[in-house]
């Protein structure tokens, strides 16, 4: 090998690897534009916004307290979830929510940490206890689905499981026509 | 020099309780897909299957991979800095700390005195043995980090101006990385688990630990997988016969591993509470930048095991691939790494962009992301160091290459049937750490098979831990062989000199500890000044 012939070849192996490197940049900052602009165009944001909440006086006053929780309706149309968790269920453990409607859920825990999915959608959180999780979801499709927690929280994690029932719009607006809170039952 | 490392004991009692520690485990996992599975009745007491999470998760986190990377770092000590190892005392102090913190752990977990997951999640709170056997793993493994120090300091001053061995800086990055990722777990046990534990405070901050948690989580994944890329780089080129392609791209590898895999842990945050969703995003920008590395060394290694097949004498744009040695069993090993690692790869973007780890989050996705790269990409290589080492430490002759074949084979095999259905299962919305299933449940019923193949997977997968530990114990008490000299991978271009900074660690550690703090630092002030903390819960049978 001539020595000419060995600098094009070195040279060519530089340029291949800088052309990678910048391929493999490129990529990473495409996938982060996606992101940046899914989160700011479509508003899927991550669970945000720090509140603390203290567990102990949870079920006495505030926010959490029984007849709060479940679904209810704003004065001005917004359905907001609000529910805790504890070792080892889910208060309420079944949940109405209408179809094709923002729903604000809002949640905590009483003992540890908890989490919990509505299958085949992407409503998933954290209840972590101390701090108060919120964040926004639609269900296009009516059907059932189930909650699970879905984070380690003792020996009986296995049992904790809810539903989530997804409904039309009018059956949800019959429901809350009795009063201001829909529950299953 | 004798071809016999000198060191051989330390090293082999590394090796030994490594691979017995992970058999064990691997037993606990197994035993956990049977008993969740539709092929058998629900499990008498859940309570049983978490401690054998606690005890799987506990060995194969923090004993098996440590223990790989000690052994494997002394090793490289002697045979690429061509050196006794100094502070052979200290190292053998360092491995009684850790198994005597090790077994007191485990015992713990197995009475079921700590049922709360290697991940500890406070306010759950266990017995304080648990916690303090964890620590004194912590510690032990923190001596080694010093000796690799010591050892690297003295070979400079022995070889001013000289470049750093490849083998010897990444095994350093590797453990400088370590020693600052488990601080983040170690602030969470002393400041906030282990005073409640022990019965001083009955409060704890639960979102505090999860970030200070956060912290080590997910570079504690990179520590693991520094044997595995250390391997690739400085084992496969030679064991097929070939060249390294680039020793300083190698070296930036390394290097941007350690700055980029600590201020990304809030990734494992996406759906908390406790984190803002501004620095969601911070964090998974930088999980983004912590894939180029991955992405460099994707490229060296294929560019190396090219060269191997042009020496062959292979040709053509893809031809060359059939000269590969495909017999030999690090060519199997490392194409099995890179296609799991590919395949995990893929997912870990997936779960970094919180718009689609919104679906996955905390599903059995996840558990299937993990293992593929823990279990398939970083521990396959694992085996290799093994086998690789194991003549220059034992004398003995490893001889029986089909069988190695088949462990390698059944472990590949084994891992994509566990893993790949999990990812499904994931999809379909089955949660993580469930110890039985309603598979009557028509919800559920259509995930079931996945349990079933995670079982059938998993058996693979101790067959072939069985064949490894044969093949090791074989050839130790086997046919003593004729060694020469130990060889690391030649760079195609003799290292003559190397850029200061990649000859050395200050500027990137600088930029390892200053990103931490940049990232971590607000998130963690913020829930200091907020007092959230809450009653702890214990966890005891």
């Amino acid at each position: 090998m001539s020595p000419s012939r060995s600098i094009s070849n070195d040279s060519a192996a530089a340029l291949a690897e800088r052309r990678w490197a910048m391929v493999s940049v490129g990529v990473i900052v495409f996938i982060l534009a996606i992101i940046a602009f899914t989160s700011i165009h479509w508003a899927t944001m991550p669970v945000s916004g720090i509140e603390p909440i203290d567990p102990v006086t949870l079920h006495v006053s505030g926010e959490f307290i029984e007849q709060n929780l479940g679904t209810q309706i704003g004065r001005d149309g917004s359905v907001t979830v609000r529910m805790i968790a504890q070792q080892y269920a889910f208060n309420p453990q079944c949940i109405v929510v209408p179809a094709g409607t923002k729903v604000r859920f809002r949640g905590t825990s009483v003992d540890v940490v908890h989490g919990f999915l509505v299958t085949g959608t992407n409503a998933n959180a954290m209840l972590v206890p101390g701090y108060i999780t919120t964040f926004t979801a639609q269900f296009s499709q009516v059907g059932e689905h189930l909650m699970p927690c879905h984070e380690f929280c003792g020996t009986g994690h296995a049992a904790m499981w809810a539903h989530v029932k997804v409904v039309a719009p009018e059956q949800f607006s019959r429901l809350a026509a009795a009063g201001l809170g829909v529950r299953c039952d | 020099m004798s071809a016999v490392i000198k060191a051989r004991h330390l090293i082999l009692a590394h090796f030994w309780s490594a691979f017995v520690v992970f058999f064990a485990a691997i037993l606990l996992g197994e035993w956990q897909m049977v008993v969740r599975s539709p092929m058998h009745a629900w499990v008498d007491l859940p309570e049983h299957y978490y401690r054998a999470v606690t005890g799987h998760g506990t060995a194969m986190a923090y004993v098996f991979p440590t223990l790989v990377a000690m052994g494997f770092g002394y090793s490289i000590v002697e045979l690429a800095l061509k050196q006794a190892l100094i502070g052979l005392r200290w190292a053998w102090f360092a491995f009684g700390l850790l198994a005597v913190g090790a077994l007191m752990a485990v015992a713990t977990v197995a009475a079921g005195g700590a049922s709360v997951l290697y991940t500890f999640y406070p306010p759950l709170v266990g017995s304080p043995f648990y916690y303090i056997g964890v620590v004194m793993v912590v510690v032990g493994s923190w001596i080694w980090v010093g000796l690799m120090a010591v050892n690297l300091h003295a070979w400079r001053k022995a070889n001013p101006g000289l470049p750093v061995p490849l083998a010897m800086y990444a095994a350093t990055a590797g453990a400088l990385l370590w020693a600052w990722t488990a601080v983040g777990a170690a602030l969470e046990i002393l400041l906030q688990i282990l005073p409640v534990a022990l019965g001083f405070k009955d409060r704890i901050d639960a979102g505090l630990a999860r970030v200070l948690f956060s912290w080590t989580l997910h570079a504690i994944v990179y520590f693991w997988l520094f044997p595995t890329y250390i391997a690739y780089y400085v084992i496969v080129p030679r064991a097929i016969g070939g060249r390294l392609y680039s020793d300083v791209m190698a070296r930036l590898a390394f290097v941007l591993f350690l700055v980029f895999s600590m201020p990304i842990g809030v990734h494992h945050l996406f759906m908390d509470p406790e984190v803002g969703a501004g620095f969601k995003y911070v964090h998974s920008v930088f999980t983004g930048m912590v894939a180029i590395p991955t992405l460099l060394t994707v490229f060296t290694i294929c560019a190396s095991v090219e060269i191997a097949a042009r020496l062959r004498g292979g040709h053509g744009l893809v031809g060359w691939l059939r000269a590969l040695p495909w017999n030999n069993p690090v060519m199997l090993a490392v194409t099995f790494s890179f296609v799991m690692l590919g395949l995990g790869g893929a997912g870990g973007l997936i779960n970094m962009s919180y718009p689609l780890d919104s679906t996955i989050h905390n599903t059995q996705w996840v558990t299937g992301h993990f293992h593929l790269i823990f279990a398939g990409a970083i521990v396959i290589m694992y085996f290799i160091i093994a086998y690789d080492l194991w003549p220059h430490l034992t004398g003995g002759a490893l001889r029986n290459f089909t069988m190695i074949r088949l462990q390698l084979w059944l472990w590949f095999i084994g891992t994509l049937v566990m893993t790949l259905p999990w990812h499904v299962a994931g999809l379909l919305g089955m949660p993580r750490r469930m110890a039985y299933f309603d598979y009557s449940n028509p919800t559920i019923a259509p995930e079931a098979w996945t349990v079933t193949a995670a079982a059938l997977g998993g058996a693979m997968m101790v067959a072939s831990v069985v064949l490894f530990l044969w093949v090791l114990y074989r050839a130790q008490r086997g046919r003593r062989m004729v060694l020469t000299a130990y060889r690391f991978s030649v760079p195609v271009h003799p290292v003559l000199v190397v850029p200061a900074p990649l000859n050395g660690f200050a500027v990137w550690v600088a930029l390892m500890v200053g990103l931490t703090i940049a990232n971590y630092g607000v998130p963690i002030f913020h829930l200091l000044s907020l007092k959230t903390s809450v009653p702890a819960v214990f966890s005891r049978e």
